[in-house]
């Protein structure tokens, strides 16, 4: 069964998002990864680009698909992890550890819309 | 919607724990545990598939011979017992019904396994097609069970673990084995691009193997998304992406499996002209040089302009790199050749290059 960690917030989309401040680092979940399989490519946004609460700002591809990601929040995007270029398969490893954007909050109140771990548990139906 | 059927040994996928999606009408498991674990597992060990989905139909009776050559793009004049010959069924227009193999049992009897997906259409066709032949049809697809034991180490496996004698077996040869009470069929055959057999029995059999095989822990259980990975690196082609009623055997590159030298069959004429006049599209391999993968169905461009669409794509297991097999037109296929194809908002850069990106490694 996946994991859900504590002190994160979760999209019905399965990205997680995670607070330091006005920064919010955005990967996927556990459930996420596992369905997925064997990640091998993130297409990253850019440095600078604009993300909007429900829209795609990039793709996570597994041998056999390639997903949409789907913005949790909205923001501008001031760091990507570029240790996934070379090492994708740190998803598959440890998906809260490794983060994909870190993004400057547009509007905090969005996070309120997330679930909390125990509540996505329970929309993973775990 | 029609409910996916569900082979004989689906209980075993769910019990493994395997991630089963629908494919060709049935509930299918596509991984286990991974697919590149898989693959590996299959390019240098040994792995079982079930593939128990494909159709099994037999062609019997004193026009038999006649009658398979007229639908069958490959030449089974003269096969004797024990042979096998891959080939494709192809409309008038030389578009292609389906691909299949076709095994020359004793008598004037012939099995042709056929894809999943295509066994009503396929069925259909070679009955409307077999008027004025004294031919007897019979689709026994739901009788059979079939696996696939694959890669170097499955000749060893099959002989010691279920006590089957297959050394002497040629590549794409069958013998019948009377076991267990009932006469089952092994062939030197397989979609992976390594050594292996295809192994066709009862559901109870069938079964019986599977148990043997994997609890044995040293064949592991293989999904259709590793046999994917592994026949799209030896250029393969899967019907509905390189082979389709509008993809000719000429255009996919399969010109060896088509006799146009044959007295007739049904495609001839069209696949003759191809031949002469050269194909409008052809089935190529194009390598990127970034990490984006291309998938099914992604356009390929030069120059802005769509010269084709991806057939498969992935990012390799066996090469580190995106690949792809792609159909586009022909005055762009030469090796070589600078394309771009568009994935999501980007285009990416790719040259045009040997659709086979790894070598076989079949026991002769």
């Amino acid at each position: 069964m996946s994991t859900v960690k504590e002190g994160y917030k979760y999209a019905e989309t399965h990205e997680w998002v995670k607070v330091e401040g006005d920064i919010a680092l955005i990967g996927i979940s556990d459930y996420a990864q596992h369905e997925l399989g064997d990640v091998v490519y993130v297409d990253f946004p850019e440095e600078g680009d604009e993300i909007t609460k429900g829209e795609e700002f990039g793709a996570v591809e597994s041998t056999k698909a390639a997903s949409d990601l789907i913005a949790p929040v909205s923001g501008t995007v001031v760091a990507i992890n570029g240790s996934l270029d070379d090492a994708p398969e740190l998803i598959n490893e440890d998906p809260y550890a490794n983060w994909m954007i870190k993004v400057q909050l547009t509007d905090a109140s969005e996070l309120d819309d997330l679930m909390d771990a125990d509540a996505y548990k329970a929309f993973c139906g775990e | 919607m029609e409910e996916n059927k569900r082979t004989c040994l689906y209980d075993k996928h769910v019990a493994l724990g395997a991630k089963i999606s629908p494919f060709g009408g049935f509930d299918m498991p596509i991984e286990y545990s991974s697919i590149k674990d898989e693959h590996m597992a299959v390019r240098h060990a040994a792995g079982i598939f079930d593939v128990s989905h494909m159709g099994e139909i037999f062609v019997s009776g004193a026009d038999a011979e006649k009658f398979v050559n007229h639908i069958f793009t490959n030449d089974v004049t003269d096969m004797p017992y024990g042979k096998i010959l891959y080939g494709i069924m192809c409309y008038p227009d030389g578009g292609s019904v389906d691909d299949l193999l076709v095994y020359r049992m004793h008598g004037d009897k012939y099995l042709l396994v056929v894809n999943a997906a295509n066994i009503d259409k396929d069925e259909a066709w070679i009955r409307e097609n077999s008027k004025g032949f004294n031919v007897d049809i019979r689709n026994e697809s739901d009788v059979y069970g079939q696996v696939a034991v694959q890669g170097p180490e499955a000749e060893e496996k099959v002989e010691r673990l279920l006590k089957l004698d297959v050394k002497e077996l040629a590549f794409y040869t069958f013998k019948e084995i009377n076991t267990e009470g009932e006469t089952i069929i092994v062939s030197r055959t397989g979609y992976t691009g390594e050594d292996g057999f295809e192994i066709y029995g009862s559901h109870a059999y069938i079964n019986r193997v599977w148990d043997i095989l994997v609890g044995s822990g040293e064949v592991a259980p293989c999904g259709l998304g590793c046999r994917d990975t592994l026949r799209f690196e030896v250029a393969l082609p899967l019907y509905g992406h390189e082979l389709s009623p509008e993809i000719s055997p000429l255009m996919a590159g399969l010109g060896i499996f088509v006799k146009l030298d044959k007295e007739e069959f049904i495609g001839k004429e069209a696949l003759l002209e191809q031949k002469t006049n050269g194909v409008a599209k052809k089935v190529v391999g194009i390598e990127l040089n970034d990490k984006a993968i291309p998938r099914n169905g992604y356009p390929v461009e030069v120059n802005g302009e769509e010269i084709g669409t991806v057939t498969t794509g992935y990012h390799g297991l066996s090469v580190d790199k995106s690949i792809a097999m792609a159909l586009i037109d022909a005055r762009y296929a030469a090796l070589g050749t600078e394309v771009e194809i568009r994935i999501r908002k980007k285009t990416f850069p790719g040259t045009v290059v040997k659709k086979k990106f790894y070598n076989k490694n079949y026991k002769k």
